[in-house]
């Protein structure tokens, strides 16, 4: 309770301080919009449908190329993971193409692909695989050997060994890689989406900047902050949680 | 004193039977007595590993027969090769050279008609309790509603059915352990090949266990191999009891006990084969003392603690 009272002083104060330093009139409006204004273009937006549209392409491209990431990823990580040779080769390339930015993918993509929604999935493909690719792996390793053993004196074997076993053994590594990806998404998808026409919340910012509506832009950006905080926290937070206390992880 | 002197009846007693003493590394030939095959055969196994200092010779031609229904525990010091003879047994590690057979076919890998129990209980804590045990069932392809009510008929065999919504972190070591025997037991296995599945349990939960233990071999009649460095563990559990020798790990000597069931840790005749084990094993222990530590203390407190104090019947926990 203390802390969401203190939280909620926090916001009152800043979004004073803000309104305070808009009524000076030091900057134009197109430099520091007011909090009022904001708050219309945000109810204004969300009224004619701009950003439900903005957040239904921007979440239908995250969903495409992060939802093939994790299959990718799982897929390499398992690859890597229990296969000798894949280890050797492809781990190391891997983890070497891990220390690219994300963003330094986009000439490729655009040559690739063009300046279309394809690109930009390509975007938000490479920024989460990579992080999903490497935790699996990472899981995998981790499995204790009794727990394929168990399994395999009860009859498991070939993939129903991974599905079974393997893969829900390291589910709490893949979930953590998961989280991370997520985030690489996420942050790859504004990128592309500021650069590439497309309607997404990024191309709404974009609009904003074009038409020198600073309380667009600001808009956005809280739609955005909002989505990123009710996924990473409402969700890959609290599965984390699940998942390391039910696996016995943390002592509870 | 009276007691100590009771044990020592017996034990000569137990002698002039007869029944503990099979000649040393008696050639066990396989057979097929009126077309009943014995449910395992152990031919001429060896293994070894390789290690920095060299091969390791850890077992080397062991040949072993279990009939149908008979409960037998393999006795011997630490590192011989109990567990390693198990896994092969199990399917999970190759020998050498010799084979395995279980009932008619030869073992090749790891199958469900010999289900192991570790030392620990190896439960998936990603699935809760009726869930574990449901295991092995779905892998078999049984339907969902059958395989619940098989797992419970499991659960309440060791009085778990309370627990069966629990999740594996919930749970004591104890109930654990039987979890993973309710679950080895679900899947009717011809075989339950358990390795040490007790000892790092409680002095009081192990003698509860001992007891479930025996109820239940009572009421399946499964062919078991308990594998245990605890001897009086393997002389309340056992009808044969065969002794390990080590480096390399060589079958030294087989005990029969015939001892009316369900037995307790602390009868009195339990104590007393377990003593009398026990010298006959003294040479053996003696041999991994040298080996590993001050040997003159541990002999001493060993022999003590077989005499005189149940609790600790470890041919040296510590070894
Ligand atoms: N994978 C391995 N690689 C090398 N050496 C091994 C391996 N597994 C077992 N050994 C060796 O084989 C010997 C027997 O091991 P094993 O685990 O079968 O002993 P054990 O009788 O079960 O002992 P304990 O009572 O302590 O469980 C030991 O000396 C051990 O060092
Ligand atoms: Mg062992």
């Amino acid at each position: 309770m203390q802390s969401i009272l203190k939280r909620t002083m926090f916001y009152i104060l800043f979004i004073g301080i803000w309104e305070g330093l808009f009524r000076l009139c030091i900057w134009p409006e197109y430099v520091l919009p007011s909090p009022v204004s904001v708050f219309k273009t945000l109810i204004h937006g969300f009224q004619n449908h701009t950003f439900l549209i903005g957040i239904a392409s921007s979440m239908k491209r995250i969903a495409i190329g992060y939802g093939i990431s994790i299959v990718v990823g799982i897929l390499l990580g398992l690859l890597i993971g229990r296969v000798r040779i894949f280890e050797e080769t492809l781990g190391s390339f891997i983890t070497g193409l891990q220390t690219l930015p994300t963003i330094c993918w986009l000439p490729l993509a655009l040559l690739w692909f063009g300046l279309n929604d394809r690109a930009i999935i390509f975007l938000v493909f490479m920024g989460a695989v990579l992080s999903i690719t490497i935790a699996t792996d990472a899981g995998v390793k981790s499995v204790p050997s009794l727990y394929i053993r168990a399994a395999k004196t009860m009859g498991a074997k070939g993939w129903k060994l991974y599905l079974e076993v393997i893969i829900p053994a390291a589910l709490p590594h893949i979930i953590t890689g998961m989280k991370q990806g997520w985030s690489f998404a996420w942050r790859s998808l504004m990128a592309g989406e500021l650069l590439i026409v497309c309607l997404g919340l990024g191309h709404l910012m974009m609009i904003g900047r074009e038409l020198n509506d600073m309380s667009q832009v600001i808009a956005v950006m809280i739609v955005i902050i909002i989505i990123g905080i009710l996924v990473d926290r409402l969700f890959f937070v609290k599965v984390e949680q699940r998942i390391r206390e039910r696996w016995g992880l943390v002592k509870g | 004193m009276s007691e100590s002197a009771g044990i020592e009846n017996l034990t000569y007693k137990v002698i002039d039977h007869g029944y503990p003493v099979k000649a040393d590394n008696e050639q066990q030939k396989s057979h097929n007595v009126n077309g009943v095959w014995p449910k395992l055969r152990v031919q001429h196994i060896s293994k070894s590993f390789q290690s920095k200092n060299g091969r390791v010779y850890v077992l080397e031609d062991i040949n072993l027969e279990i009939q149908q229904g008979e409960f037998v525990c393999i006795v011997g010091p630490s590192g011989c090769g109990k567990t390693t003879l198990l896994n092969i047994v199990a399917g999970l590690e190759k020998a050498d050279s010799g084979e395995v057979w279980a009932d008619d076919h030869k073992i090749n890998g790891a199958g469900s008609d010999r289900v192991v129990i570790f030392q620990e209980a190896a439960l998936f804590p990603w699935l809760n309790v009726v869930k574990n045990v449901e295991f092995g069932l779905k892998l078999k392809g049984i339907n969902g509603k059958e395989r619940r009510n098989i797992a419970i008929e499991y659960l309440k065999m060791v009085h778990l059915s309370k627990f069966q919504h629990a999740q594996v972190h919930e749970l004591s070591g104890g109930m654990k352990q039987r979890v993973a025997i309710a679950r080895a037991l679900a899947m009717n296995p011809e075989m339950l090949l358990m390795d040490e599945p007790f000892s790092a349990l409680d002095a009081q939960t192990r003698w509860i266990l001992h007891y479930e233990l025996q109820n239940i071999w009572l009421k399946t009649r499964k062919t078991i191999l308990f594998v245990t460095h605890n001897i009086r563990e393997a002389v309340c559990l056992a009808d044969r009891i065969i002794i390990l020798a080590t480096s390399p790990g060589k079958i030294k000597k087989e005990f029969l006990v015939e001892l009316p069931r369900p037995r307790d840790d602390n009868d009195v005749n339990v104590a007393g084969y377990s003593t009398m084990i026990m010298k006959e094993l003294k040479a053996e222990i003696n041999k991994v003392m040298k080996c590993e530590m001050d040997a003159d203390s541990c002999v001493e407190c060993d022999i003590k603690c077989t005499t005189e104090v149940p609790a600790k019947t470890d041919i040296g926990g510590g070894i």
